[in-house]
C-alpha cells in the first residue's frame, strides 16, 4: 500500500474551496456582515425586555402551543437560566438556533418538494442527504471560516448544511405518503401541478414536514453548541471555555441550560405538528 | 345521441408494449402474453358506445380491468392503443390543458373509497372541484350548497370527513362529483365499501337522482345484481376484454356463454325481468258488441271461465265472466256491455316479474298488460311468469 502514491483528495478538495473563496468570498463576506448584523439586532430585542417579561411571554407560547405541564417547566426552566447568570447565552444560542432554522427551512422545503415530484432531483438530491448526515459536523465547520470568517455567521451556514436534511427528506416522504386515492381524485378534477401540490399534497404532508423541522430544530441546537468553537458563543461558547479552563461545573451548568432549552423547543414544536393531525 | 365512443381500446401495463401487443393482435391470452412478456393486459380491445342519459355498468371481477377501463375515458390512464371519443373529439388529441380543462368541465368522479380530503371539511370538499375551475368563492360555496341538498346532507357542511358514517361519506363524495355540473359521471365501485343496507339506500338514490338529472354515467361494480339493478345496459368484462353487451334482461334472458351463466345462476331474476320477455299475445278476445252466445261458444271452445273486453281500437275495458254470460243470455241480452267488470288489474311491459307475482298473488286469472293508453299488448299468466323463473 504504501508504494501507490495517495490520491491527494485532501488537495483536490482544498483547491476547490480556495477557488471558492478567491471568487465569492467578497460576496459572503458582505452577506455575512449584514447577517451578523442582524443577529445583532435580534439578540438585543430579546434583551431589551427584562428576564421576567421574557420568561411569561415564553411560559404562555409554551401553554399554548403545547401544555400547561410545558408553561410550568417554562417558567422554572428559564428562571434556573436566569439565576445561573445564563440568560444572554441562552438568548444568543437561541437567537442562533432560530435563525439557522429558519434559513434551514427555507431551503429545505422546496428542495423537499423537488426531491418529491421530479425522479431525477430526487436522484441528486437524496444521496446528497446521506452524505451530508454522515459526514461528521465538525467538518462543516472547517470551509466556513473563509467564506464567512469566524463567529455567527460561519456557525448559522454550519447549522443549516447539518440540520437541513431531516426537512428535506420528511417533506419529500409526506408528499410522497399522500394516497394515491387522493392525488388521482384531484388529477380527476383537472388540477394543476401546482393546484395538486398546494391544494392536496403539502397540507396532508404538514405533519411530517413539522415532524421534519422538529428534528431540524434539535440538530441546530446540538450544532450550535459545537459552532462555539468557531467563535458562535452562547451556551455553547460557555461550554467551551469550560473544556478550556477545565472547569467541570461550569461546563454541566451550561450542559443543564442547554437540555432545558432543547427540552422547551422539542415539546412546542412537536405538539404544533401533532395538532395539525386532529 | 352518442356521449362516450370507445374504439379498440387496448392498454398494456409495462415497458415493452410492442411485443405484447403483437401477440394479443394473434389472439394470445393474458395469462401468456404475461408469462412471456412479462407484460400485464389491462385492457384489450374494448368497443362501446354510451349514449347521453344513459347509465352504463361495467361488472367484471377483481383484475378483469374496469378500473383501468374508466380511467381510459378521463386519460387518468394513457391507453397503448385506440380511441376514445367524447361527444365526438378524440382525447388522445388534446394537449395538457385542453384535457385539464375537460375533466374539470365535463367529468364528476366518485371513488370506491370516496377520496375525500381529510384536510377540509364537508363544503370545502365538495366545492374542490369548482375551486380547482378558479370559480370565486361566493359562486363556489352557492353551487357546492345545492349538490350537498341534492344528498341530503346540507346541515353537514362544516363537519370533517371522519366523522360521517361511511354512507354519508360516499354522499359526499358523490355531491363533489355533482357540484361541478358535468355530463358525465365516472364511478368507480362507488358503494363496493358500504353496507348492504346502505348500498341499496345509495342505489335507489342514484336512480332517483338520475330520473331528474339525465346525466351520462359510467359505473363500474363487481357484484352483477348491483349492475342489473343500475345499468340501463351492462358490460361484462373478464380478464380486459368484453364478454357480453346488453341490457340486464338481454344478459339474463340469453347470457352469451358459459361465463356469464354462471354469474347469472344466482341472480334473483324476478328483479331483471319484465313482462315484456314472457309477454303473450292473445286473440281470444271479446268485443263490447259481441252478442252473449258468440262469447259463450268462444269460452267453451277455449275453456275460459272469463274473458277479456277489448273495444275495436284494442283499448282493453274489462273481463265478463262465464257467470255473467250465463245471466245474460238467461235474459236474452244482444251484448255483453252492462256485464264488464272493469275492476281488472293490469301492469306494463316494463314492470318487474316481481311486480306481476305480487299481483297475480291476489288475482286468480291471467294478467293483462296494456300500454300507457290502456290499449291492450298481451297477457302473462300464472304458468309462464313460473317458467321464466325456473
Ligand atoms: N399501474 C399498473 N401497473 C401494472 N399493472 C396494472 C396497473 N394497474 C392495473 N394493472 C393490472 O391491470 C389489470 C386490471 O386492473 P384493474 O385495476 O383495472 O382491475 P379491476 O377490474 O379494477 O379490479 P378490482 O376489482 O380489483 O379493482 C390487473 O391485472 C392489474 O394487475
Ligand atoms: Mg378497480
Amino acid at each position: 500500500m504504501e508504494d501507490i502514491p495517495k490520491l491527494p483528495l485532501d488537495h483536490w478538495i482544498d483547491d476547490g474551496l480556495d477557488f471558492l473563496t478567491d471568487n465569492f468570498s467578497f460576496l459572503t463576506k458582505i452577506v455575512s456582515r449584514h447577517l451578523e448584523d442582524g443577529i445583532d439586532h435580534i439578540v438585543e430585542g430579546l434583551m431589551y425586555f427584562p428576564p421576567w417579561v421574557m420568561i411569561i411571554i415564553f411560559a404562555l407560547i409554551a401553554w399554548r402551543l403545547a401544555s400547561y405541564k410545558m408553561g410550568i417547566f417554562t417558567v422554572l426552566g428559564l428562571s434556573l437560566l436566569w439565576n445561573l447568570r445564563l440568560w444572554e447565552s441562552t438568548m444568543e444560542t437561541l437567537t442562533l438556533v432560530i435563525v439557522a432554522t429558519f434559513i434551514a427551512i427555507l431551503i429545505a422545503i422546496p428542495t423537499g418538494i423537488l426531491a418529491a415530484v421530479s425522479k431525477l432531483a430526487n436522484r441528486i438530491i437524496m444521496p446528497l442527504m446521506d452524505l451530508m448526515q454522515t459526514m461528521p459536523a465538525f467538518v462543516y465547520l472547517i470551509p466556513a471560516i473563509p467564506f464567512f470568517g469566524l463567529g455567527t455567521v460561519s456557525a448559522i451556514f454550519s447549522t443549516v448544511i447539518f440540520a437541513m436534511p431531516p426537512t428535506i427528506r420528511l417533506t419529500c416522504l409526506g408528499i410522497k405518503q399522500v394516497s394515491p386515492e387522493l392525488v388521482e381524485a384531484a388529477d380527476a378534477f383537472g388540477s394543476t401541478k401546482t393546484q395538486k401540490l398546494f391544494k392536496v399534497q403539502l397540507p396532508l404532508a404538514i405533519p411530517t414536514i413539522m415532524a421534519g423541522i422538529n428534528q431540524t430544530i434539535m440538530l441546530a441546537l446540538s450544532m450550535v453548541v459545537i459552532a462555539a468553537m468557531i467563535g458562535a458563543g452562547g451556551l455553547g461558547g460557555e461550554v467551551w471555555t469550560a473544556i478550556q479552563r477545565l472547569k467541570p461545573g461550569m461546563g454541566f451548568q451550561a450542559g443543564i441550560a442547554i437540555v432545558i432549552l432543547a427540552i422547551i423547543l422539542d415539546r412546542i414544536t412537536q405538539k404544533i405538528g401533532r395538532g395539525r393531525v386532529a | 345521441m352518442e356521449k362516450i365512443n370507445v374504439v379498440n381500446l387496448t392498454k398494456i401495463f409495462g415497458s415493452h408494449q410492442e411485443k405484447a401487443l403483437r401477440l394479443l393482435d394473434k389472439g394470445i391470452s393474458k395469462d401468456e402474453i404475461f408469462n412471456k412478456t412479462g407484460q400485464i393486459v389491462g385492457l384489450a380491445d374494448i368497443n362501446f358506445t354510451i349514449s347521453q342519459g344513459e347509465i352504463l355498468v361495467v361488472m367484471g371481477l377483481s383484475g378483469s380491468g374496469k378500473s383501468t377501463l374508466i380511467r381510459c375515458i378521463n386519460r387518468l390512464v394513457e391507453p397503448s392503443k385506440g380511441q376514445v371519443f367524447i361527444n365526438g373529439t378524440d382525447i388522445s388529441t388534446l394537449d395538457r390543458n385542453a384535457l385539464l380543462e375537460l375533466r374539470r368541465q365535463k367529468f364528476g368522479m366518485v371513488f370506491q373509497h370516496f377520496a375525500l380530503f381529510p384536510h377540509r371539511n364537508v363544503l370545502d370538499n365538495v366545492a374542490f372541484g369548482l375551486e380547482i375551475q378558479r370559480m370565486d368563492e361566493e359562486l363556489r360555496y352557492e353551487k357546492a350548497r345545492s349538490a350537498l341538498k341534492l344528498v341530503g346532507l346540507e346541515d353537514w357542511e362544516v363537519a370533517k370527513p371522519s366523522q360521517l358514517s361511511g354512507g354519508m361519506q360516499q354522499r359526499v363524495g358523490l355531491a363533489r362529483a355533482l357540484a361541478v355540473e358535468p355530463d358525465i359521471l365516472l364511478m368507480d365501485e362507488a358503494f363496493s365499501a358500504l353496507d348492504p343496507l346502505i348500498r341499496g339506500d345509495m342505489q335507489n338514490e342514484l336512480l332517483t337522482l338520475q330520473a331528474r338529472m339525465h346525466k351520462t354515467i359510467l359505473f363500474i361494480t363487481h357484484d352483477l345484481d348491483e349492475a342489473l339493478k343500475i345499468g340501463n345496459r351492462v358490460v361484462l368484462m373478464k380478464d380486459g376484454q368484453i364478454v357480453q353487451i346488453g341490457t340486464p334482461e338481454e344478459i339474463v334472458l340469453s347470457p352469451a356463454n358459459e361465463y356469464v351463466q354462471k354469474f347469472i345462476e344466482n341472480v334473483d331474476k324476478s328483479k331483471i325481468l319484465t313482462a315484456r320477455s314472457i309477454l303473450i299475445s292473445t286473440d281470444i278476445i271479446a268485443s263490447p258488441t259481441d252478442s252473449p252466445q258468440a262469447i259463450f261458444t268462444n269460452m267453451q271452445d277455449n275453456c275460459l271461465t272469463r274473458i277479456l273486453v277489448v273495444k275495436s281500437d284494442n283499448t282493453l275495458l274489462g273481463t265478463v265472466s262465464m257467470e255473467g254470460i250465463q245471466i245474460a243470455i238467461s235474459r236474452n241480452e244482444q251484448t255483453i256491455a252492462n256485464l264488464i267488470e272493469t275492476d281488472v288489474p293490469t301492469a306494463t311491459i316494463n314492470d318487474s316479474l316481481k311486480i306481476l307475482i305480487s299481483i297475480l298473488a291476489e288475482w286468480r286469472w291471467q294478467l293483462p298488460i296494456v300500454n300507457e293508453q290502456h290499449k291492450l299488448l298481451g297477457i302473462v299468466n300464472h304458468h309462464n311468469v313460473l317458467a321464466a323463473l325456473k
